[in-house]
């Protein structure tokens, strides 16, 4: 027992705790400044974190090495602290659309928090699934807040039947491996994979842990929730399901499948390769034809899915540090993008994309901001998202000649890149030459939002002209999945 | 930091600080681009002056610079500028037609703040990519002058067909860049690890000493071949350029047709050939018949059309066939050719885009059949359109029949592709003549319909510098080719010397048959072009006597 290694996640649940509690005693009219007190106490743990002062200072496992510290651990810890801030900011803009409940939401909303810090860090398949259902559970009510809205109820009820279908795959997924292996660590996991890499059962358990998490990163076949959800949630908690579900998705799978099974993992080396880029097409395709920008952000978000899985595919350490890089430079831009729908689309009934039109004359910087996060997920110099897919790219190419495989899954991203300036420029389209739109008053952002828009429109600009630092982070977050004998065993024979 | 860093950062910098201006200041915005671009010319002119008694480094590279604060070192990632004969003839035209698009922008009556930023940001763009010594940034710059042609081309276009226009060009261009840019990262990836940089110098120097293997060459020059031959609408990825064109407002066609799309072709020679020689001798003849189709098949169909516009436009794609060709000989005199063709082409459509922007802003139309007689009426900006369509048709003295005349020497020294050079002789001479000469008469002479009895020419000189500036550019260096040949062609004789080691020799042989001298000494092959040029400027004659 080591308490002070899981200080951050302590205080982070304590700060929710009191949220929650305060609200019994706050005035009603108050209650809207508890989010901007939350997020400013987050803002405080994310400094305190940064200096290097508090749990991140000591690296090394704790809890019979369930809670693993490390570069990969800590990188992801401050992504969901910066993410769940802006979250928060949003989400008190957002807060005079709940009908009640508006502190339950933003504790809700840190408690989400809390679970992906524990995401981060887990190394045992126990703490993996605790973290993965705190997270899950609240998003169960995060997504149907607006209970006035039946959209919403919808979007909540479809999460919750799908998510726990996953849920149960993942725990039969659990059994099946711990039975067999009789680990639940990942370190003495991945000791034994290896003889177990012929086993069905030991197989087809890891094959229903990647179900669970296939469906936290909604990955083709598991993406079916991703656009109806999208849609019908409050769009802050889209923004939080975008960016840090995703992510916390995706340090699990990092983790699992090159710290707990790598012998697996390289067997599956096209298996990888196939879900990815049809995880890429899927999204890609689904979004064309959408109208409701939600919606299309949804799509968008499975095919980013698929992006991203290129550099788990690329099983070296180049891609997942290149997974790590576009993680960054994907939570400014698609906060960004819903800070945006979320002051737009208040007050309309529809999501639909024509409702930005005439966005460039109601508030220019609303409009520049969404058409800079449009033009970064479409991935176009000099934003993050480009420097992002050029380093997955430059990831998956580099196998190429180990695997001709990846030659083809980099021309399917390409064209899934191609594919998608059809949509993101349709959005541009709208907000500057939308026909149509009644309604042209000048639209006020208040300025702590200003402050999330500014930070978002920094990130995307630093991480797409100056990658050098955040690369030194991420390449040594990456390296911590590196000694994985197998990988190298395979990298250098070619 | 050298004056070239200075002509790169200078249009980003003022569209920075036109980015705080208030949008009121529509005057200021003008202001702020026309002098900004002009700064960068008078620069990019100094530099060019001052080119040959600049310091050298040890790559040949002159005004060499990086800019600190981009980049990744761990990459071998570094914004590195510098130029060598080749280039400091493109950033030269580039800077200068910057400056003549910013002055044409007279027409933009709305968003003048946004307008003249992205101006500003695609001239930027443009110089640093032809500036850039780093294969990343080399594809970044021209990534970053690429998007704000879609942005102007949607909310500044003109026609029905903009949005079209918009989506097609948007779309084409990025799938041409996309598959280039796979290409380059597969061209970094084709190092060994420890030595991997993105510096263009290093790379050539390495794959000079250790060829890549065959099967790799062709793998990543055709990436390369099509991916920059669709930025450059070769035949038959050509479609995007007239509709494009014919949408877009005055300035971007000047800039995106003049200066932006000689990027694909800048690579081909900077990258492709020179570090990887093998592929490009298999694939030279592919492109060779293709652009074939450039010089015929789009000369043909600008022979049909009725927009003017869409005729300048198909009359630039077949024009590219010039320089694809003089690329596919991998001879000196066809590489220099094809060099001096894309500084010459760049103004020349640069100037018939400006002068049909004009028209278009004056009569509202540039359908040919409701044009007619406007000389009349427009005896300067008649005058400036008569000399671009000669230019176009290659009458010697312009710059455009010194590039073309020696393309064609170039080539002919390759002897499997002397049939597409009297193909080609048939696409400039002929089908150019003919378009040309026809749009001439159908916009400028004949009689003056009434409705247009109220256009009025270029009313100061302020409104004619532009044209000016671009006309004079293309006599001065029509009549003195050797101010691009002598930079070009030490540079070039590198290149092909890598590209093809066996007929680079033969090449120096043909010289000396020729009585010319040795591809080393640049002067004395000028000289040697300029003689030669001779006897062929009596083709078109006796053709036209036929």
């Amino acid at each position: 027992m080591n308490l002070s290694s899981i200080s951050l996640e302590i205080s982070v649940l304590a700060l929710g705790l009191v949220v929650m509690l305060a609200d019994l005693w706050l005035p009603a009219e108050r209650k809207r400044g508890l989010g901007y007190a939350a997020a400013a106490a987050l803002g405080v743990l994310l400094i305190w974190n940064l200096k290097g002062c508090g749990s991140c200072a000591v690296e090394g496992v704790s809890f019979g090495g369930m809670f693993v510290q490390d570069s990969l651990s800590i990188f992801f810890k401050r992504f969901f602290l910066v993410a769940a801030i802006l979250v928060l900011i949003l989400a008190v803009e957002f807060s005079d659309r709940f009908a009640a409940g508006v502190s339950e939401y933003f504790s809700l909303t840190i408690f989400a928090l809390a679970g992906m810090l524990f995401a981060a860090s887990a190394n045992h398949f126990a703490l993996l699934f605790v973290a993965l259902e705190l997270i899950t559970v609240t998003f169960y009510v995060l997504t149907s807040f607006q209970r006035s809205r039946q959209v919403s109820l919808e979007a909540g009820i479809k999460y919750l039947i799908i998510g726990a279908l996953s849920s149960a795959f993942m725990v039969f997924g659990i059994a099946l491996v711990t039975g067999i292996s009789g680990k639940m660590n990942f370190t003495e996991l991945a000791e034994v994979a290896g003889q177990y890499a012929g086993n069905k059962l030991f197989l087809l358990g890891v094959l229903f842990v990647l179900v669970g998490l296939g469906f936290k990163i909604a990955a083709v076949p598991f993406q079916i929730w991703a656009p109806d959800v999208y849609q019908g949630a409050p769009t802050p908690t889209t923004a939080f399901l975008a960016v840090g579900s995703k992510a916390a998705g995706f340090v699990l799978l990092l983790r699992f499948l090159f710290a707990g099974v790598p012998a697996v993992t390289v067997q599956w080396t096209n298996l990888l390769i196939v879900i990815s880029a049809i995880t890429i097409l899927y999204g890609n395709l689904c979004a064309l034809p959408q109208r409701n920008v939600k919606r299309l952000l949804g799509y968008s978000s499975i095919s980013h899915a698929g992006y991203l899985l290129l550099g788990i595919a690329a099983l070296s350490t180049a891609g997942r540090s290149a997974v790590l890089y576009y993680l960054g430079g994907y939570l400014f831009t698609v906060i960004a993008a819903f800070a945006v729908i979320g002051i737009v689309m208040r007050h309309l009934d529809t999501e639909d994309v024509s409702g930005l039109a005439g966005l460039g004359q109601r508030s220019p910087l609303l409009a520049a901001t969404m058409t800079i996060s449009m033009v970064s997920l479409a991935g176009i110099p000099p934003l993050a998202g480009f420097f992002g897919k050029f380093l997955l790219l430059k990831a998956v190419i580099e196998q190429g000649a180990v695997n001709h495989g990846y030659y083809c899954l980099a021309f399917v991203a390409l064209a899934g890149v191609v594919m998608s300036f059809y949509y993101y420029f349709g959005v541009v389209r709208a907000i500057y030459w939308g026909q149509g739109s009644t309604d042209l008053s000048p639209i006020t952002v208040s300025v702590p939002m200003k402050f999330a828009i500014y930070v978002c429109i920094a990130g995307i600009f630093f991480l797409g002209l100056v990658p050098g630092p955040l690369m030194k982070q991420t390449d040594k977050a990456a390296a911590v999945l590196q000694p994985v004998p197998e990988v190298t065993a395979v990298s250098s024979a070619n | 930091m050298t004056t070239l860093s200075y002509i790169f950062l200078l249009p980003l910098i003022a569209a920075f600080v036109l980015a705080l201006v208030p949008r009121n200041f529509a005057v200021i915005m003008r202001l702020g681009a026309v002098i900004a671009t002009f700064i960068t010319a008078i620069l990019a002119v100094k530099m060019f002056w001052g080119f040959d008694s600049a310091v050298a480094d040890a790559n040949g590279y002159k005004f060499v610079s990086t800019i600190p604060w981009l980049g990744a070192e761990s990459l071998g990632l570094a914004c590195k500028l510098g130029v060598d004969g080749i280039n400091v003839g493109l950033v030269l035209m580039g800077a200068i037609v910057a400056f003549a698009a910013a002055c044409c922008s007279w027409e933009i009556k709305s968003r003048e703040k946004e307008f003249y930023i992205l101006l500003l940001v695609m001239t930027g763009g443009i110089l640093g990519a032809f500036a850039s010594l780093d294969l990343f940034f080399f594809y970044f710059f021209h990534e970053l002058a690429l998007v704000p042609t879609f942005i102007m081309i949607g909310l500044w276009g003109r026609g029905e067909k903009k949005n079209y226009a918009a989506f097609q060009i948007t779309l084409y261009l990025s799938a041409g860049a996309l598959i280039a840019l796979i290409g380059l990262i597969a061209l970094y990836l084709a190092v060994p690890v420890e030595l991997r940089t993105f510096d263009i110098p290093t790379l050539t120097n390495y794959f000079l000493n250790n060829p890549m293997a065959a099967a790799t060459q062709n793998f990543i020059f055709p990436l390369l071949l099509f991916g920059f031959g669709i930025l450059v609408s070769l035949w038959p990825f050509h479609t995007w350029a007239p509709i494009g064109y014919g949408s877009a407002p005055t300035a971007t066609a000047m800039l995106h047709a003049g200066v932006l799309k000689k990027f694909g072709l800048y690579g081909l020679i900077r990258v492709a050939l020179p570090m990887m020689p093998e592929a490009a001798q298999s694939w030279m003849h592919v492109l060779a018949w293709l652009c074939v189709g450039n010089l015929l098949y789009c000369g043909w169909v600008a022979m049909q059309q009725k927009n003017f516009n869409w005729l300048v436009g198909y009359s630039s794609v077949a024009h590219m066939g010039f320089i694809f060709l003089g690329i596919a000989s991998l001879t000196l005199v066809g590489v220099t050719g094809a060099v001096l063709v894309m500084v010459a082409h760049g103004f020349l459509a640069a100037l018939t885009f400006g002068l049909s922007g004009y028209i278009y802003q004056q009569t509202g139309t540039l359908e040919m059949k409701d044009l007619g007689g406007l000389l009349r009426k427009l005896p300067f900006i008649g005058t400036a359109l008569i000399m671009a369509a000669f230019a176009g048709c290659g009458l010697p003295g312009f710059a455009n029949f010194a590039g073309e005349v020696t393309v064609f020497f170039g080539v002919w020294q390759e002897p499997s592709l002397r049939l597409i050079v009297v193909l080609a002789c048939w696409g400039a001479l002929i089908i150019g003549a003919v378009y040309m000469l026809r749009a001439v008469r159908n916009v400028l002479h004949a009689d003056l319909p009434e409705k247009w009895a109220n256009v009025s020419d270029a009313p100061h000189i302020w409104r004619k510098l532009p044209f000016i500036i671009l006309i004079f550019s293309l006599v001065l260096f029509g009549f003195l080719p050797r101010l691009l040949t002598d930079k070009i062609t030490p540079v070039a004789s590198t290149i092909v010397q890598m590209a093809r080691p066996v007929a680079a020799r033969e090449a120096a042989v043909a010289n000396e048959v020729l009585g010319l001298a040795t591809p080393a000494s640049g002067q004395a092959a000028t000289a040697s072009d300029e003689a030669a040029a001779q006897p062929k400027a009596d083709t078109p004659a006796t053709t036209d006597n036929q």
